[in-house]
Formats: C-alpha cells, sequence, structure tokens
C-alpha cells in the first residue's frame, strides 16, 4: 500500500519533536523581549534580528518540514529570501550614498527637548533624526 | 487512472511501488489521471505551494525594506513612535501564533495518522488562537485610533514628540511609522482572517471524513501557509515593538 504517510509520516520525527520545537519557540520569544529591556546600543537591532531567524529557520525546518522535504522545495524557499536579500542590500546602498535624504521642499527638522516631566529623548549623533 | 501499459509521459509499465499499470494507486478517488502517482501528485502540490510562500515573502519583503529605508531615515521618531506599542500585547500574540502553528503541524500529524478526531481538534484549536490574535489586534488598533497614532496625513502630534521644524510641526518620520504600522500588520492580520476561513474550510471536509493517511493534501498545504504566516510575524515582531 503505498501512501503518502510512509514517506511522510514518521521521517519528521511525530509529536515529541514538535513539543521540543515550540518549547524552544517559546524560550527564545522570552528571550528575545528580555533582551530588548538591556541597552546594547545598535546590538539590539542585530540581536532581535538574530534570534528572529534563529525562530524562522526553526519553524521552517521542523513545523514546515524543510528538514526532510524534497530538496527542490528548500530550493524554492531559499530563492524567496536570496531575492529578497537582493533587493534589501541594492537598496541600503543606493540609500547609503545619498548625503540627506530629507526632501528639500520640507523646513529643516530640529530635535526639541520635551516638555517637562516627560523623559528625555536619547542624544542624537551627528546626521540623525531628521 | 487509464494508464496504459506505454503511456505517453513514458512512466514504467511499473510503477516504483509495484502496481500494475492501470491500477495506479488503486481506485482513489482523489488520484487525478495526469498524475502517474498519488505521490506524484501531492508533491506537485507542494512545490506549486512552496512557490506561492516564495511570492509571499517577497510580498512582504519589499514592505521590510521599505520600513527598513524610513527607518534609517527617522531613527529618532520611529524610535519614540514604537514607545507607543503595547509590547505585552505584541509578546503574547506572538505566544498565540507559535501555539497556533504546533496546533497546526498536530493537526497534520493527526491526518497522517488517519486519526479524523484529533485532526478536526487541533484544526479548530488553531481556529481559536487565530481568533484570539485577531482580538488582541482589534484592542491594539482600537488605542492607536483614539490617541491619533496613525499614518501621517491623520496624525496628532504627541508631546513626546521631540523631532520638529521651526514652526513645532512634528516630522512626518512618526506617521510613518504609523503608515508602515498598520500596512504590514493589517496585511499579516488580512492574511490571519484568509487562515481562519480555510482552516474552517479543512474543518469542515475532515468532519466529513475526507482526509486520511492516503490523503491529506489540503491539510498540509494550508498548514505550510499557517506556518509562513507565523513566520511572518516572527520577524514583525521584533522590527516593530522591540526596536532600539
Amino acid at each position: 500500500m503505498s501512501t503518502q504517510a510512509h514517506t511522510h509520516d514518521d521521517s519528521h520525527g511525530g509529536a515529541g519533536v514538535y513539543v521540543k520545537t515550540l518549547i524552544a519557540l517559546l524560550i527564545l520569544t522570552v528571550i528575545t523581549v528580555g533582551a530588548s529591556y538591556i541597552d546594547f546600543g545598535s546590538g539590539n537591532i542585530v540581536i532581535a534580528l538574530f534570534i528572529a531567524t534563529i525562530k524562522a529557520s526553526l519553524v521552517a525546518l521542523f513545523f514546515m518540514h524543510l528538514r526532510s522535504e524534497k530538496p527542490v522545495n528548500g530550493v524554492i524557499a531559499c530563492a524567496g529570501f536570496l531575492f529578497l536579500g537582493i533587493f534589501l542590500m541594492f537598496c541600503f546602498i543606493d540609500q547609503d550614498s545619498r548625503k540627506d535624504p530629507h526632501p528639500t521642499n520640507l523646513p529643516p527638522l530640529i530635535t526639541t527637548p520635551p516638555p517637562p516631566g516627560m523623559p528625555a529623548p536619547m542624544p542624537l549623533a551627528p546626521g540623525e533624526g531628521r | 487512472m487509464g494508464t496504459s501499459a506505454i503511456d505517453l509521459h513514458g512512466h514504467p509499465e511499473q510503477d516504483p511501488h509495484g502496481h500494475p499499470p492501470g491500477h495506479a494507486h488503486g481506485d482513489d478517488p482523489h488520484h487525478q489521471h495526469h498524475f502517474a502517482t498519488m505521490e506524484q501528485q501531492f508533491d506537485t502540490s507542494k512545490i506549486g505551494m512552496w512557490l506561492f510562500l516564495a511570492t509571499e515573502v517577497l510580498l512582504f519583503g519589499g514592505l521590510f525594506v521599505g520600513f527598513g529605508l524610513m527607518q534609517n531615515r527617522y531613527p529618532q521618531e520611529f524610535l519614540e513612535a514604537h514607545e507607543h506599542l503595547q509590547r505585552p500585547l505584541g509578546a503574547l500574540n506572538t505566544v498565540v501564533l507559535l501555539i497556533s502553528s504546533f496546533t497546526m503541524v498536530m493537526g497534520v500529524l493527526s491526518a497522517q495518522r488517519s486519526d479524523k478526531k484529533k485532526l478536526v481538534m487541533y484544526l479548530i484549536l488553531t481556529i481559536i488562537c487565530a481568533c484570539i490574535f485577531l482580538t488582541v489586534k482589534y484592542f491594539e488598533y482600537s488605542h492607536k485610533f483614539e490617541e491619533h497614532l496613525l499614518p501621517p496625513r491623520w496624525y496628532h502630534a504627541q508631546p513626546t514628540d521631540t523631532v520638529r521644524d521651526a514652526t513645532g510641526k512634528v516630522s512626518p518620520g512618526y506617521g510613518t511609522f504609523f503608515a508602515f504600522y498598520f500596512m504590514m500588520t493589517g496585511l499579516h492580520g488580512f492574511h490571519i482572517l484568509i487562515g481562519i476561513i480555510l482552516l474552517a474550510w479543512i474543518a469542515v471536509r475532515a468532519n466529513r471524513g475526507e482526509f486520511s493517511k492516503n490523503y491529506y493534501t489540503p491539510v498540509d498545504l494550508i498548514g505550510l501557509y499557517w506556518h509562513l504566516v507565523d513566520l511572518i510575524w516572527i520577524y514583525l515582531f521584533p522590527l516593530y515593538y522591540l526596536i532600539k
């Protein structure tokens, strides 16, 4: 009897693997929320995206079965992210090559101190906050 | 069905599973005649689904790139604007979606084991999680509407907004943050809504006993879709709620 089951069922490892994956995902969520309360400067965004990528990989490999899937599906999935990476890279190269992206037909922006009682804003590096 | 001994697609007389020609995988009513085997039919559906998911990655990817560019242009405004988002609600929704992904994959496993009762139960649990997600989102959205934390045209300046021009008008960066926020979480919420409809459809079919280990393709494919929706939220959550 040939069924979908004999190639797809227990090759995934069954319920135990899914429970472990869920626990790992929940722990990583706690870590990423916890890390956001600590100030690592520009490291925060890197840490947040790194943990998000681990979580996304866990979902893709175990919940979406890419681990035991036919390679062609993995290639398609990776191709999606590859082209997204190219898109992202060239957009940022373009942005970084511009001196001041603020539209010239708008008045220049200045950072004003908040009214008393409000938390002070973080200091700006030169060229930031416009 | 109806495959002759030497068919036009060059399939061998005996398929890999030892079925005699003309009886490829018995009389499974789900077996469409243009596929040699049920397995080929299943794999073809899967490739189609993965191609669709790749286009979804690019659809959301464009918005992520736009968000990144604007974040780069208005870092201070984005930092101040994100303080208006309720981090505990975002974290709650993350947990709810992760659990719904788990119940979905358990549903697929139940289908693979022909366990109709559990399949229906897990599908209903997934739908409940999706509804919790949308309810939380509703409370978040209504909070923002009340405070006029909206795209630039409707944005009302908050006392905490520090980036202004010489006349005191706030920077367009604040509204831009909320324009992206509503566009991306809105598109994501729309995907959740579609997911609920698809899951309900699958649950009704499952209840009729249409799925078994011999045929569960729709359950598997909608599972893939559901995991992708979860995967997108995994990136949305830190970018909106946790940026520093």
